[in-house]
């Protein structure tokens, strides 16, 4: 387990950071990820890769974790949330760096865009594996990056960044 | 060569991402890559997307990682339930059992064959990276934070369809060297092997190993 946890456990904490935007909430997803990997490893069966199965469960949980929560503490957690790198306007404004825009608009994507560009660009998984982690067609998951994509190159247009294509 | 059908352009252009993370299948991947080098409006978007990619491993690298308090916590939940430990071990060697018992010795021999030559070839690849690192110009330390490390440096990720023949022919066309790494996230610490690099010089440098099939990020560091 202590192997497990060393090898996986940043990806986890990022993924769910990415969902429930608090520090304190991620970090106890991790735990309980891991907990429920370590009471169901005889059911682990091999057909996906390790790293595949934890974010399927992470992204369980982290659902889970925010239906609990009601629409006042969303917004009181949303305020004591971790400070987003992407979202300083002040280092856009001052650097007018591209790459910081693009930051800053990937931060403003929904829950639903950034979760498949997460998985798609950082976590390196494939259309078969995004489709088990969220529990979607492979068609769809497609489509929803396609459309991840498209609000992404809107966001930057709004920013002054035009690309003239996807 | 007929000119590419909206449906065609399409599907084409959904498999994009997948191509430059390089996690697509070897037949959709040449399918892409052909595409690409005849359509330059597909070209145009694979640039674009390259870009999405490095700025979302930037984001996501950036966020840091839990404190102990999550290890120990999970540890403490886990000490909390020796019995279903013992008899959760048990499952597992009897699940491995029962798999090598389903091979027949034929597969099992190949498997062993299979198994020793990936050990060699790990054994060849681990004592490259040394044997490159040590002949360079500068001393490594263990760590990033170390005093004695000196030289210029950048944060690369290997494309997952980047062979370690690819690697190694990158790092030695482009005279650099891994220095640390990887991190959690596949990234590994590059160092050039012309110690003080002038900045310009290590940007044009950067740019050129952009544009390598076998890197999917890079971006320049202290």
């Amino acid at each position: 387990m202590q192997v497990l946890y060393a090898r996986h456990h940043v990806r986890v904490y990022r993924f769910v950071l990415r969902l429930v935007r608090n520090q304190a909430t991620a970090e106890d997803l991790v735990s309980e990820v891991f907990l429920d990997v370590w009471r169901q490893a005889g059911r682990f069966e091999g057909r996906s890769q390790v790293s595949t199965w934890l974010l399927a469960i992470a992204r369980f949980k982290a659902l889970s974790t925010l239906r609990r929560r009601t629409e006042g503490e969303l917004d009181e957690e949303s305020a004591a949330a971790i400070e987003d790198p992407a979202d300083d306007p002040s280092d856009v404004l001052q650097t007018k760096d591209r790459n910081a825009v693009l930051r800053q608009c990937l931060g403003q994507l929904s829950a639903e865009h950034r979760e498949i560009i997460d998985l798609v660009y950082y976590h390196e998984k494939s259309v078969e594996e995004v489709a088990e982690i969220v529990g979607i067609p492979e068609g769809t998951v497609k489509t929803r990056m396609f459309y991840a994509r498209k609000k992404l190159a809107e966001l930057l247009a709004a920013q002054g960044v035009e690309r003239g294509f996807l | 060569m007929n000119p590419m059908s909206d449906e065609e352009r399409r599907t084409l252009e959904e498999l994009l991402p997948w191509y430059a993370a390089g996690t697509l299948d070897g037949r959709d991947m040449q399918r892409v890559r052909d595409a690409i080098a005849r359509d330059p409006e597909l070209a145009s978007s694979y640039q674009a997307i390259r870009e999405e990619l490095a700025g979302t491993v930037h984001l996501n690298e950036t966020l840091g990682s839990p404190s102990p308090r999550a290890m120990d916590k999970l540890f403490a939940n886990i000490d909390a339930e020796p019995a279903r430990h013992q008899v959760r071990s048990a499952d597992i060697a009897e699940r491995i059992s029962a798999f090598l018992a389903s091979l027949s010795p034929r597969t099992l021999a190949w498997a062993t064959v299979a198994a020793a030559f990936v050990i060699v070839l790990q054994a060849g690849v681990i004592s490259g990276v040394l044997l490159n690192q040590t002949s360079g110009p500068t001393t490594l330390a263990s760590g990033p934070s170390s005093a004695t490390v000196q030289g210029a440096f950048a944060l690369i990720r290997f494309a997952p369809t980047a062979t370690a023949g690819d690697i190694a022919q990158l790092l030695e066309a482009n005279k650099v060297s891994i220095a640390d790494g990887p991190t959690a996230g596949g990234i590994y610490r590059l160092r050039s092997a012309t110690p003080d690099l002038p900045k310009d010089d290590l940007a044009k440098l950067i740019e050129q190993l952009k544009q390598d099939q076998a890197v999917s990020f890079i971006a320049p560091t202290e």
